[in-house]
């Protein structure tokens, strides 16, 4: 239980690299074994230093009492998930995230797009969104407390506006930067501007919308947080501000520890659903080691 | 038939790239436009494409004023421009997706086997070299045999051995099916080699000025003496063009603007 999330998360880290890997080609493996070598090195410091925290704790040299070791936050994970409560926190969160990505996802695609095609909408919406975007996003939190109350909408749409931006952003830019020259061979062949838009546009700006799509995520996951924080009594951010209240530092860290491990699935599956489409990619597995 | 009558072109910001362009190209006929940058050729070419809509006078293509692209009319550009998501024959296919896949991909293996990278069908552009990528932009052009093929530099952007190389193979699909050719170039030799007709144009305004017919055998030899002749000839038009085109701005500032 404690080790396959972990295992699969690293799996999960570097996935360009280990699925030709298990695809059994042998020839451009030459600088595999010392990458993987490499990747290993990364987890020497951590589990050095997890392993002096522990056996400081064994040996009596330190009460761990703020800092608890490893083996008690993995207990108290253990003893969450034996009681159902881990399921039920992490159900909730997960729905929220899930909510509020969706939202957030549609409402910026359909204005990136829009604002990335015609310079009218533009004109018209671009500075106001930039101008909202300054806005730090915790600061809308009274506001939708009073519009929306304290219980799933006023989160969702924080979240929602977290994934919001980068979406837009990104969606809109990556529309920008089709290259002209591209769609005027969809010209020559007399696309209509439905036809233009699925055969050129769309797996043109595909790319860069899937990063768009893996920040807006990340960022989801960081909303939630913030969302839990207002009034929730349940969620992994419930347990974070629980685990402050009765002076209890192993929950926040197992809190921490599944949000960690949470956060790198979702991403990890996101990236694993869009690669299929991206294969044609030249940096695809090149650039990011 | 291909006819040009009277063609103009003037930009928003009133450039005058084309001024009365009138020309005839015979069915089958390979005909090669040469001028210097600003000598309204490209715009020519687009025009002919239906790309652009001219300021006055007309392209008609057997009677019929070609207003925007047409399925008659193929394009070959500088650049290969092939969509680096779709495989090879994929790309070749673009134009054909009226077609079930079955048609697409028998059409799509006919047209690269012509070309010479049936092997390459299921590459991904961007594993391909420039004279390949160029080899595949002629099969995606040439797949529904398009009466007129247009040609916008397509090979100045390659290396000189491959630049003859696909000189040669464009006059073997020519012999495919006898399309209609019109090759835009700035490379005279290229002109010469490959054309029934060098049109050649002048800058500012873009103007026809002069035409040869080369009249030589193929395959032409690039170092005959005939062929030298007729280079030397082809040059110093393009140099007078550009003498006059700045004699003209001297004398009638107007002109330039």
């Amino acid at each position: 239980m404690t080790g396959s999330p972990t295992a699969s998360a690293a799996a999960l880290a570097q996935p360009v690299s280990t699925a030709p890997a298990s695809a059994g080609a042998a020839a451009p493996a030459a600088g595999r074994p010392a990458r993987h070598a490499r990747r290993l090195l990364g987890f020497v410091v951590p589990a050095a230093l997890a392993l002096a925290l522990e056996a400081a704790v064994a040996g009596g040299l330190y009460d761990g009492r703020l800092l608890p070791p490893p083996s008690a936050v993995l207990a108290t994970l253990w003893e969450l998930a034996a009681a159902g409560e881990l399921f039920e926190h992490v159900a909730i969160t997960l729905w929220r995230v899930g909510l509020g990505f969706l939202f957030g996802t549609l409402a910026g695609t359909v204005l990136g797009a829009v604002t990335g095609t015609f310079g009218l909408a533009r004109a018209l919406l671009d500075p106001m969104l930039q101008a909202l975007r300054a806005i730090p996003s915790i600061a809308w939190v009274p506001l939708f407390i009073l519009w929306f109350g304290i219980f799933e909408t006023s989160k969702v749409t924080l979240i929602a506006v977290g994934v919001f931006f980068p979406v837009y952003l990104s969606t809109a830019a990556a529309i920008l930067d089709v290259d002209r020259k591209l769609v005027e061979v969809g010209r020559i062949y007399r696309l209509s501007a439905f036809q233009l838009v699925r055969r050129v546009l769309l797996p043109a700006t595909l790319p860069s919308y899937v990063v768009a799509l893996r920040s807006g995520l990340g960022l989801g996951w960081m909303f939630v947080v913030a969302a839990e924080f207002m009034g929730a009594s349940k969620g992994l951010g419930f347990l974070l501000t629980d685990g402050q209240m009765t002076g209890n530092p192993t929950i926040i860290l197992a809190s921490i520890v599944t949000f960690a491990v949470l956060g790198k699935i979702t991403d990890g599956l996101l990236a694993g659903a869009t690669r299929p489409f991206l294969r044609w990619q030249d940096s695809l597995g090149n650039s990011r080691r | 038939m291909l006819d040009i009558t009277t063609l103009t072109k003037r930009y928003g910001n009133g450039t005058l790239a084309l001024d009365t362009v009138s020309l005839s190209v015979a069915p089958g006929e390979i005909l090669a436009i040469v001028g210097g940058s600003g000598c309204g050729k490209s715009t020519l070419l687009r025009l002919i494409a239906g790309l652009e809509a001219p300021s006055r006078g007309a392209v008609r293509l057997n009677g019929e004023p070609i207003t925007a692209p047409r399925p008659e009319v193929g394009l070959v550009f500088q650049e290969p421009r092939l969509m680096p998501w779709l495989t090879i024959a994929e790309n070749v296919a673009f134009g054909l997706a009226h077609l079930p896949k079955a048609g697409q991909k028998r059409l799509a293996g006919d047209a690269l086997e012509r070309v010479g990278i049936a092997a390459f069908a299921g590459a991904w552009p961007r594993e391909l070299s420039g004279g390949m990528a160029q080899r595949a932009a002629l099969a995606r052009a040439l797949v529904t045999r398009p009466e007129v093929l247009l040609l916008d530099e397509p090979f100045s952007a390659l290396d000189a051995f491959t630049r003859h190389d696909l000189q040669d193979h464009l006059l073997e699909l020519w012999g495919w099916y006898q399309p209609t050719m019109i090759l835009v170039t700035h490379d005279i030799e290229e002109a010469l080699f490959l054309a029934d007709r060098v049109v050649v144009m002048q800058p500012r305004p873009g103007r026809v000025r002069t035409e040869v017919r080369p009249g030589l055998a193929r395959p032409r030899e690039r170092t005959g003496l005939d062929f030298q002749r007729l280079k030397q000839h082809l040059l110093k038009e393009l140099d007078r063009s550009f003498q006059d085109a700045d004699a003209g701005e001297a004398t009638n500032p107007a002109a330039a603007i």
